[in-house]
């Protein structure tokens, strides 16, 4: 119960969405309103254009060509495909973590000054404090603090996925996106990675893709249930998974395809 | 039946393997002959005075020093051209150009450019740079020939390491809120530097070997500048480099003394520069 007064309010809002690949229809006029500080789940099976949805909420699809999008998507009520959005800052506020760890090939202190950087932060100690806090902030620093220099090349995957939560949360971002931040992981990795979101959602809004339907229910607050391009339902975790509304969520969520 | 059909087989095995082992051993040993022919008959010519004086009649001297300043001055005036536009074309045509038939004709045609035998390039850039353009016989005409025949070296090279690059590596930097400049030059070229890296050197690897394109674009003096600010002034000069003046001595000259001294030196530049292609590299990955 505590998790629904937090949540209460509207972080990002969609309404209408529609998104074309070419010809081909990917996402079919989706509404949903994403709470703030609350996990939000995206579940479907492959191709149901879960991801696909995910990047339009930091705009991420503007780099494939042919995409066409249409409807509105609000950051805290600002029209996230406005002309005068500054792609670079929506990024800021809204921070990634994606499927496979993808480090860049340098050091972990590096890694996580990227965002920094970009954003025009250039004094040693502010980097400095910002990594630290970071780092703790992705439950990596003790793992790391000795070894800042290191290629971050040379963690672990599991160590590598915080790695990334942790350049992600650099740039002070409000909505962190994840796209199946766990997939790639060996169990124990995926655990501490669960626990690490459930700190996250505290400060941050959180709106994680997974495949795996247990992680929604273990994780997550709300869940939107995607089934080829259509969001088939939306609710609080608890109820869709318990009292499903459609006859497809519903079956999907007992195992009969997917 | 199944045994003889096994022993049948390891037969053909054996002989496959001699027959492998055979191919090897004769390229190793025709490249070792070779080495060894050309040291044998140079190395005795290598000498200091071979290396930084000018060869001269009158004072009856030997020496390459002028073709190694002209080597020198050719790489110099190639790369530093041929560089910078090879890597930034590589970068257009593989980050921003949209893949469709204009990136695919460039891609053909760089690839068939590279494959052209180099005294066409001479042809065209004794035609082109030394008449039309009335640079005559210059180190200059020679750079700009030489720089036509690299790029597609080094726009290639760049082109294969950036496509090498994973796209989460641009994801992520663009996920932060870097703009693709900004990515460019922190991820992609530093991840791409190997790659650039090999073709910069295999460049220059090109241009100490190259011969046909440069005599008649180049030409083939020999001497030393007066003075050290009269480096600047011998690009618009005539000067031949060391593949050079190695044909010049072994046909008309016919000093073959001369002619293998230029090619020890020339056998050890290569080796210089593979080992420093390979350390590199190396650096780089670690």
């Amino acid at each position: 119960m505590d998790n629904k007064h937090m949540a209460d309010e509207v972080k990002m809002s969609v309404k209408n969405l529609d998104l074309y690949y070419g010809q081909k229809q990917a996402l079919k006029n989706i509404n949903m309103d994403i709470h703030r500080n609350a996990i939000t789940a995206l579940i479907g099976p492959s191709g149901c254009g879960k991801s696909t949805f995910l990047k339009t909420l930091n705009r991420m699809n503007d780099l494939i060509d042919n995409v066409r999008i249409t409807g509105q998507v609000t950051l805290d009520g600002e029209d996230i495909f406005d002309r005068n959005m500054d792609v670079t800052m929506l990024r800021k506020r809204v921070g990634m973590v994606f499927q496979q760890p993808n480090p860049f090939p340098m050091s972990v202190y590096d890694n996580i000054a990227y965002g920094p950087r970009v954003h025009g932060i250039k004094n040693k100690a502010k980097l400095d404090e910002i990594v630290e806090e970071s780092l703790r902030g992705a439950a990596i620093w003790d793992e790391v603090k000795d070894n800042l220099k290191k290629s971050a090349l040379r963690l672990s995957g599991g160590q590598q996925q915080r790695i990334c939560i942790a350049r992600a949360l650099a740039t002070k971002p409000e909505v962190i996106l994840m796209d199946e931040p766990t997939s790639a992981l060996d169990p124990i990795s995926t655990t501490k990675i669960e626990d690490l979101m459930e700190e996250l959602k505290r400060q941050y809004t959180v709106v994680v893709v997974t495949h795996n339907m247990q992680q929604a229910v273990r994780v997550s607050d709300y869940t939107a249930f995607f089934l080829v391009g259509d969001m088939v339902e939306y609710g609080e975790t608890k109820e869709l998974f318990t009292y499903p509304k459609d006859k497809r969520t519903e079956d999907y969520i007992t195992g009969r395809f997917g | 039946m199944s045994s003889t059909v096994k022993t049948k087989g390891r037969i053909a095995d054996k002989l496959l393997m001699g027959l492998v082992l055979l191919s090897t051993s004769l390229s190793i040993i025709l490249l070792l002959g070779i080495i060894l022919f050309v040291f044998i008959k140079g190395a005795s010519t290598v000498s200091l005075s071979f290396l930084t004086g000018v060869t001269s009649v009158l004072k009856g001297t030997v020496g390459i020093a002028g073709n190694i300043l002209n080597t020198v001055l050719i790489i110099v005036i190639t790369m530093i051209i041929a560089t910078p536009i090879g890597i930034g074309s590589a970068i257009f045509l593989n980050e921003y150009a949209k893949k469709g038939v204009f990136v695919t004709v460039i891609e053909y045609a760089t690839e068939t450019l590279s494959g052209i035998p180099s005294i066409i390039f001479g042809l065209f850039g004794m035609m082109f740079f030394g008449n039309t353009l009335g640079l005559g016989y210059s180190l200059l005409t020679g750079g700009l020939t030489l720089i036509l025949m690299v790029l597609p070296l080094i726009t290639r090279n760049t082109q294969e390491a950036l496509k090498s690059v994973p796209d989460s590596y641009r994801n992520g930097a663009v996920g932060l809120g870097s703009g693709k400049w900004h990515m460019i030059r922190t991820i992609l070229i530093p991840s791409a530097m190997p790659g650039i890296i090999t073709g910069v050197i295999l460049a220059i690897g090109r241009i100490v070997g190259e011969s046909a394109a440069l005599l008649f674009t180049a030409g083939s003096a020999k001497g030393l500048p007066k003075a050290f600010s009269k480096i600047f002034e011998k690009i618009f000069q005539s000067g031949g480099t060391m593949t050079i003046q190695l044909y010049l001595s072994a046909t008309s000259e016919g000093d073959f003394d001369t002619a293998f001294g230029i090619a020890v030196v020339l056998l050890v530049l290569v080796f210089v520069i593979n080992f420093v292609t390979k350390w590199a590299l190396r650096r780089r990955i670690n």
